[in-house]
């Protein structure tokens, strides 16, 4: 009798699904391409730069703290290099490299690892590192000229300011901004591609994009005016927070009602901000405000079960 | 009203090709045939032979330990080698009678066939289920005559059988379908006669359009019995998906189906009361899939209960590989096996050898909040959380959030990009709630005379217990 013999043994069930985090992690950073090579070719080499520096940091920054607090390297799923390219896109093309640096070390070190690294984190780690570089280097954060490129202001900051802008030079991505929050197209693109990967499902950024509709086309001063709503649509951070920032796992609610709700809270916190505040932007703060409230949204809208009248949703 | 499916569930790579096309096989038994007294939930049957007596097939070998039990046949003829405890798939070491094969397959002589239930007393059609010992072969195990005597069998509207056959690999669902469909439906037809207000189901995956061309032709001229076609996704043979999906109603964990009017069974149980009511022949065969990429020769068997494994194996070729993994049942929600020297009992549906074990080679990581555990969760409950309560033991919240709910089908494992054992923890949560919940019920012993419904209740607690013993091993 060939009895015990030394055959694998575990409780069911016996077989996973192909995907794992660092596909995932790894189907973003290429959603990323477009903007990313977008935003390099609009502002130049200096851009390059700082998306190259502001990776490596971040990638730098979570080994050094995995090592220093006596864990197992987590580089390999590739999160700290998607938290550096997003921190990247988030910075002005003609910052100082050693930004990318400072800031990356805050998302990684500070956000992410001192809370228990992934999946712990209450913000979401790239707005968190710009969120300290704005408030802590403030010229440079809000200095968008790239010289021989552009010299004015943003053309959100136009639109708040009832200047002149031109939409269509927004939605291609050809004005002044953050290295990859230009261009509509190719963040959508990249956004496209995520939905149709399954990555990330539409509930939480459609709901944030119509809600900041109906609240600035209410309290914006303009009615219904295509041209301004356009302007809010393309202009600022808001494509590359609703697709990229919003949709973060760890930061969003998991329950499906709850990322509707999620998605409300954004849109009118950053209709607030951008109507009434004193900054035309209102994305970040908008995203890293929300993210605190995810813990009670997720409690207030936990599913029904089946069976217990939850078997239709 | 019929949706045909349900919310959640996977859709696993279904490895059926490999056998699907194979005919069922006869495979006789070479060396000894081990009988396990617990092949069923509820009381262990009690032998009633002893060690040097010799059994002809068909003949009792122990009986019914009460109502919710079933006995036990011989299905070769020969000795009683000896009573004593064996391993069975769960690990388990469970008091079995030993058989040594003669080679002769003496059988006992069965009453005539009759070709119609008609005229059949509906006490006799069950004390005919009871008596060949017919219990749910799906996988469960639950002894099929106290399905078919609820407390009010006006009220069941429909008899469903589970067709599905959802579990990736499996197809002796599928060629017991297509090689006997009319056993089937003749079974099916028993089941009706029971409860005069019910419609006969017979819902079949729709990845299986030849089964359900050939079922439909065969009730086109049966007004109480229909063919539905479930969309293909696991676990749509799950017995709350499948009601749900053929009758649009839910049930929760504190219901049975008979709550919601309903009664299902699968192929290969209601075949068995084919033969128990039409042929008054026990339940001795069923129908089991060998295969796996270890395998040379990927088949369906119809094998004697009692069956070595390991002759199976052999049967099927051998090894092509040596495997490094082997389960008893399907991939989603069978038993890892320690040996393959182990009996085949009337639950054991395939025997799967795979040569890369895919669990042991992904190591978890941290939960990245990604919802997708959510999104395939058949009970729509959060596993992520769940999980979380369970490893912290936070009683309180697991149950407050339906945790008891869970109907441990894995689809939450499969999904897990971090490879989390999310289902196995929460699995592990429920026994020890349980548990608790039958040491705090703790009934008083009931005499003979109980009531049906309270033995019916009794049967559910029992049907735990036997989960819960499983559970501890699996840990």
């Amino acid at each position: 009798m060939n009895d015990q013999m030394n055959y694998q043994v575990s409780s069911n069930p016996h077989i996973r699904d192909k995907i794992t985090t660092q596909g995932i992690m790894l189907l973003v950073i290429i959603s990323l391409i477009p903007a990313t090579v977008f935003g390099i070719f609009n502002f130049g080499l200096n851009a390059a730069i700082l998306v190259i520096v502001t990776v490596a940091s971040a990638v730098l920054a979570e080994y050094i703290m995995c090592k220093v607090l006596k864990k197992d390297v987590t580089i390999g799923d590739c999160s700290a290099a998607l938290t550096g390219l997003l921190l990247a896109l988030n910075l002005p093309p003609a910052a100082p490299w050693w930004i990318g640096v400072l800031g990356a070390f805050f998302a990684i070190v500070v956000v992410k690892m001192l809370f228990g690294g992934l999946g712990q984190n209450f913000m979401n780690p790239a707005l968190g590192g710009r969120c300290f570089l704005i408030l802590s280097f403030t010229t440079i954060m809000t200095n968008f000229a790239v010289p021989d490129v552009y010299t004015g202001a943003t053309p959100l900051a136009a639109v708040k300011a009832n200047g002149a802008y031109n939409v269509l030079d927004m939605v291609i991505g050809r004005t002044s901004g953050t290295i990859g929050e230009t261009s509509m197209i190719a963040i959508v693109i990249g956004a496209c591609f995520l939905i149709l990967f399954d990555v990330i499902t539409i509930r939480i950024p459609a709901t944030y994009i119509i809600t900041l509709v109906i609240f600035v086309t209410i309290f914006g001063g303009h009615g219904f005016d295509p041209t301004y709503i356009s302007g809010h649509l393309a202009g600022g951070g808001l494509m590359l927070g609703a697709f990229y920032m919003a949709t973060d796992y760890v930061t969003s609610p998991i329950t499906r009602k709850g990322q509707y709700v999620y998605g409300v809270v954004l849109g009118l916190l950053t209709g607030i901000f951008r109507v009434f505040g004193p900054s035309a932007e209102g994305v970040s703060y908008a995203i890293i405000i929300s993210n605190l409230l995810v813990p009670l949204i997720e409690n207030m809208t936990l599913p029904k079960a089946f069976g217990k009248g939850g078997e239709n949703a | 009203m019929p949706k045909l499916t349900f919310v959640g569930g996977i859709h696993p790579y279904d490895g059926k090709d490999l056998s699907k096309d194979k005919p069922i096989k006869a495979v006789l038994p070479k060396g000894e045939l081990v009988y396990p007294v617990s092949q069923h939930i509820g009381a262990p049957a009690k032998p009633i032979v002893a060690k040097g007596d010799h059994v002809i097939t068909g003949q009792k070998i122990a009986e019914a330990g009460g109502f919710v039990s079933a006995p036990i046949y011989a299905t070769v003829s020969g000795t009683v080698k000896s009573i004593e405890p064996r391993r069975v798939v769960t690990g388990d070491m469970v008091n079995s009678i030993i058989i040594e094969n003669d080679g002769k397959y003496d059988e006992v002589e069965y009453p005539a066939k009759i070709e119609s239930v008609e005229g059949l007393d509906k006490k006799e059609i069950i004390r005919r289920v009871q008596e060949a010992g017919v219990v749910g072969m799906g996988g469960a195990g639950f002894p099929t005559h106290v399905k078919l005597s609820p407390k009010e069998p006006d009220k069941i509207e429909f008899c469903i059988a589970n067709c599905a056959e959802c579990e990736p690999y499996l197809t002796s669902d599928y060629r017991r379908m297509l090689e006997e469909p009319e056993k089937l439906v003749l079974g099916m037809k028993a089941m009706l006669a029971l409860f005069d207000n019910a419609k006969g189901i017979l819902a079949v995956e729709d990845n299986k359009p030849d089964c359900i061309q050939k079922l439909s032709d065969l009730v086109k001229d049966e007004p109480r019995i229909e063919v539905y076609a479930l969309k293909t996704k696991y676990p749509q043979g799950a017995e709350r998906q499948i009601i749900y999906a053929c009758t649009g109603r839910a049930i929760n964990s504190k219901m049975l189906p008979a709550d919601a009017g309903c009664i299902v069974d699968n192929v290969d149980t209601i075949v068995a009361i084919y033969q128990a009511v039409y042929e008054q022949k026990p339940l001795m065969h069923r129908i089991v899939t060998v295969t796996g990429d270890a395998i040379a020769d990927p088949r369906n068997f119809i094998v004697r209960i009692g069956t070595n494994y390991g002759e199976l194996i052999e049967e099927a070729g051998g090894f092509k590989e040596q495997p490094e993994k082997i389960v008893s049942g399907g991939p989603m929600m069978g038993f890892a096996l320690f040996g393959t020297d182990v009996p085949t009992t009337k639950t054991a549906s395939a025997l799967l050898c795979f040569t890369k074990d895919e669990v042991s080679m992904m190591a978890p990581s941290a939960c990245i909040n990604c919802g997708r555990c959510i999104d395939a969760c058949p009970s729509r409950l959060v596993p992520r959380r769940l999980s979380v309560y369970s490893e912290k033991f936070d009683e309180e919240r697991f149950l407050a959030e339906n945790g008891m709910e869970c109907v441990e089908c894995g689809s939450c494992s499969f999904v897990c990009p971090a490879k989390r054992q999310l289902a196995q923890v929460i699995k592990s949560m429920r026994k020890i709630q349980l548990a608790k919940a039958r040491a705090k019920a703790a009934p008083p012993p009931k005499k003979e005379e109980a009531p049906k419904a309270e033995e019916k209740k009794e049967a559910v607690k029992t049907e735990e217990a036997k989960e819960g013993k499983e559970e501890k091993k699996d840990e």
